[in-house]
């Protein structure tokens, strides 16, 4: 297994799978009343977090603490500037105190990139700027298999801010990597630059027309719909919030014609929702809606992914499964 | 020390010719073999080129005096071949008035290793907005004749335009930081394309320099007026100054070492070291702008020698700071990547490297010809030497080197300011020199 999780490229398909596979024993885990396990006891993980977030801390949080792990959080000042304490001096004088892991949460893509090469400690990437936030397409990947099992040939619809979302960057990877088939959606204007030879290369397809991928020949096995953010309107990415969920929302009808087609779709959303612009309330809390499987996925999830990391050799690996399974 | 004698070097890389320098003028040249002299300079196998001059650098000081220094950047020119260096105005305080420029032009006096030639900035405090003092500037001991709000660009219209009316009283030239702010804002670090939309990074569009040198060049024609177009990154770009040329629009341009070697692609493992502004392309901008160099679209090349401390460096990517460093190495990147493969040959490395810089920017003494009469700043190479550059080695203050472990062919051995050695790494020489002191 890699020594960080920096890129959910670093995943092969075992390595996904396995992740995969031990977030379901820790779900299991999960639901019972002592919920404490010994497998990280003694090993001391950071989370570094420079930009704001409830869910993916506090599930970090308490994916360590429930594995024994010495829990700590950290706010890092967010250096938008050259002022301050440099990037590299902050996660050094961290990794000086002898940390096993860092997850880090940065506004600036590529930041756990860097960091991984300044600190002894392993690099866990929750979410740098909008390059990637590898987790999440793994409880994305969690929340699919748990309804539909092998995702192999899956079609999986991807719709909204392309260009800033790193929950994209990183779902296309994984999706790939297991074999689903992918469709990403947005208005011209969201779409990342080059999208056209990163596509072609990476195999996936892309569309400006969501009433066509949601009517073409190839029914959709779940959609799922990316945070929309209402200052992309001032910097003349889309016009206003009517045009947008008019073109890309997905609205109680669009949810119909999808459910007429196929009426085991999932409607998916990494949170936080923007109710009535990229989803309707109707959809969002739909029977199709698996928005909050995909949260209570998030700490079994990084469970699994900070045990693979950390619990490095064979014998700690056969320790943690015997207390996961006692 | 009066006379000193040039043996046996190859002026522009062609027939070996003796050189006689008396009080830092050429007074001898041609088969010299009797002459006597104070020191003599073997430089048999040596290339000869007039001093070279850069158009673009940013030596820090006043302000940064931790990043760089007119003394530490001096040196660094020295060793890379410079007798000349245009020093940016983006300091602190900027160099926006006549007591600025004499300040820096009297710092490099007193250092005394290359000649350091104030830019003024066109606005004041580079903010865009109101014309700094240029013709106070142009009547200073500086003798200023660059202007530039590098960093900036000059965007506002009406700005441009009276600034190219307003210094044509002093044959100026205003060079463009061409960078239109509505289209790549500050937070634009990575040529926008598959790699920008893949890593994540705000996007540098091509756009954004072409649409601002398309407009600099009709104003240069509507005005009559000369305009610079400073690190010209884009084969759009080059078609633009190709046309106006054509039309007989008096536009001049510089392209950095690194733009000419260095591929966006480097920019996929997040190392700040990669980070400067304009971003680096791809090949196939690069292969334009060799191109362009070699066929005389582009006039000139200038390092953009951008010193920054470690610090400022050791941030995420998008907030690190811009910039690298390019005085040590630019002879040995255009040798090596551009005279070796016969794209350019050592004529051609005088004219964009001394004679057009010099021209450009209106400055007396520098870019002649190596004849009778001329003021001895002289630059030798050894264009089979090869050279590992070390950052830990560097003259320079800061160590942002994207050149770092990188072998070229081609050094600069010995540098000369009007007969004085600035620099050399001929142990025989360095002794002699050392003895005189």
């Amino acid at each position: 297994m890699t020594k960080h999780l920096i890129s959910s490229a670093d995943l092969s398909r075992d390595e996904t799978i396995a992740i995969l596979e031990t977030a379901v024993s820790m779900h299991d885990l999960q639901r019972r009343e002592v919920k404490k396990v010994p497998t990280l006891r003694g090993r001391t993980v950071i989370n570094l977090f420079f930009e704001d977030s409830t869910r993916t801390r506090s599930s970090f949080e308490i994916a360590g603490k429930w594995m024994s792990a010495d829990t700590i959080n950290l706010s890092g000042k967010g250096s938008s500037t050259s002022k301050g304490e440099s990037l590299r001096d902050t996660a050094r004088t961290i990794d000086a105190m002898s940390v096993d892991a860092l997850v880090i949460r940065h506004q600036a893509s590529g930041a756990c990139h860097q960091v991984a090469q300044w600190v002894r400690a392993s690099v866990i990437n929750a979410g740098d700027g909008m390059h990637e936030h590898p987790t999440q397409a793994l409880l994305d990947a969690y929340t699919l298999r748990t309804r539909l099992g092998d995702l192999d040939g899956r079609h999986v619809v991807l719709v909204g801010d392309l260009t800033h979302s790193r929950v994209f960057r990183s779902n296309v990877i994984t999706l790939k990597t297991l074999g689903a088939r992918v469709t990403v959606v947005a208005p011209p204007t969201l779409m990342p630059s080059g999208i056209g030879a990163w596509s072609a290369t990476e195999g996936f397809a892309t569309g400006w027309d969501l009433d066509s991928v949601i009517d073409g020949d190839d029914p959709v096995d779940a959609i799922m719909m990316l945070r929309v953010q209402r200052e992309r309107m001032s910097g003349g990415y889309f016009p206003t919030a009517r045009e947008y969920t008019v073109g890309y929302g997905l609205t109680r009808e669009r949810l119909g014609r999808l459910v007429a087609r196929n009426p085991e779709v999932l409607v998916m959303h990494p949170g936080p929702m923007n109710r009535g612009l990229e989803i309707a309330a109707d959809a969002a809390d739909a029977p199709q809606s698996v928005v909050l499987d995909q949260v209570s996925a998030g700490v079994a999830v990084r469970m699994a992914v900070l045990y693979h990391l950390l619990a490095g050799d064979e014998s700690a690996r056969d320790d943690a499964e015997r207390s996961v399974h006692a | 020390m009066s006379r000193l004698l040039v043996k046996g070097a190859r002026l522009l890389g062609a027939d070996a010719s003796d050189l006689l320098v008396e009080d830092g003028v050429i007074r001898g040249a041609g088969s010299l073999g009797s002459e006597r002299a104070d020191l003599t300079i073997d430089a048999d196998g040596l290339v000869a080129l007039p001093g070279l001059v850069d158009l673009h650098v940013h030596l820090r000081e006043p302000g940064r005096e931790d990043a760089e220094t007119i003394a530490t950047g001096s040196a660094a020119a020295a060793a890379g071949g410079f007798t000349a260096v245009f020093a940016m105005a983006n300091t602190s305080p900027v160099t926006d008035t006549a007591e600025s420029a004499e300040r820096v032009l009297d710092l490099g006096r007193a250092c005394g290793l290359t000649d350091v030639v104030p830019v003024g900035a066109v606005t004041k405090a580079l903010e865009g907005a109101e014309l700094a003092e240029l013709g106070l500037m142009a009547r200073s001991r500086a003798r200023v004749r660059v202007f530039s709000d590098d960093g900036h660009c000059v965007h506002d219209g009406r700005i441009m335009r009276r600034a190219l009316e307003y210094i044509r009283a002093f044959d100026g030239v205003i060079s463009q930081h061409s960078q239109d702010p509505r289209l790549a804002d500050a937070s634009a670090c990575c040529h926008e394309g598959e790699l920008s939309g893949r890593l994540g990074l705000p996007g540098w569009p091509g756009i954004a320099e072409e649409s601002i040198v398309a407009r600099d060049v009709m104003l240069a024609r509507h005005t009559g007026s000369r305009v610079h177009v400073a690190h010209v990154t884009t084969a759009g770009t080059v078609e633009v100054i190709r046309w106006a040329k054509a039309q007989g629009i008096d536009v001049t341009a510089e392209v950095t070492p690194h733009h000419l070697a260095l591929t966006t692609d480097l920019l996929s493992g997040y190392d700040p070291v990669y980070k400067v502004n304009p971003p680096l392309r791809p090949a196939e901008d690069v292969d334009a702008l060799r191109a362009a160099l070699a066929d005389g679209t582009i006039d000139a090349v200038a390092t953009d020698h951008a010193p920054h401390a470690r610090h400022d460096k050791e941030h995420a990517f998008v907030d690190a700071a811009f910039g690298m460093l390019g005085l040590e190495t630019a002879l040995a990147v255009v040798s090596d990547l551009l005279v070796r493969p016969g794209l350019v040959g050592w004529a051609d490395v005088a004219r964009v490297m001394s004679s057009a810089p010099a021209r450009i920017g209106r400055l007396q003494g520098h870019g002649l010809p190596l004849q009778v009469g001329n003021p001895a700043n002289i630059t030798l190479i050894d264009p089979d030497r090869e050279v590992t550059v070390d950052a830990t080695t560097s003259r320079s203050l800061s160590r942002n080197n994207p050149w770092h472990g990188r072998t070229f062919r081609g050094a600069v051995v010995t540098t000369l300011l009007r007969g004085a050695v600035t620099h050399t790494t001929d142990r025989e020489l360095t002794t002699l020199t050392e003895s005189e002191k």
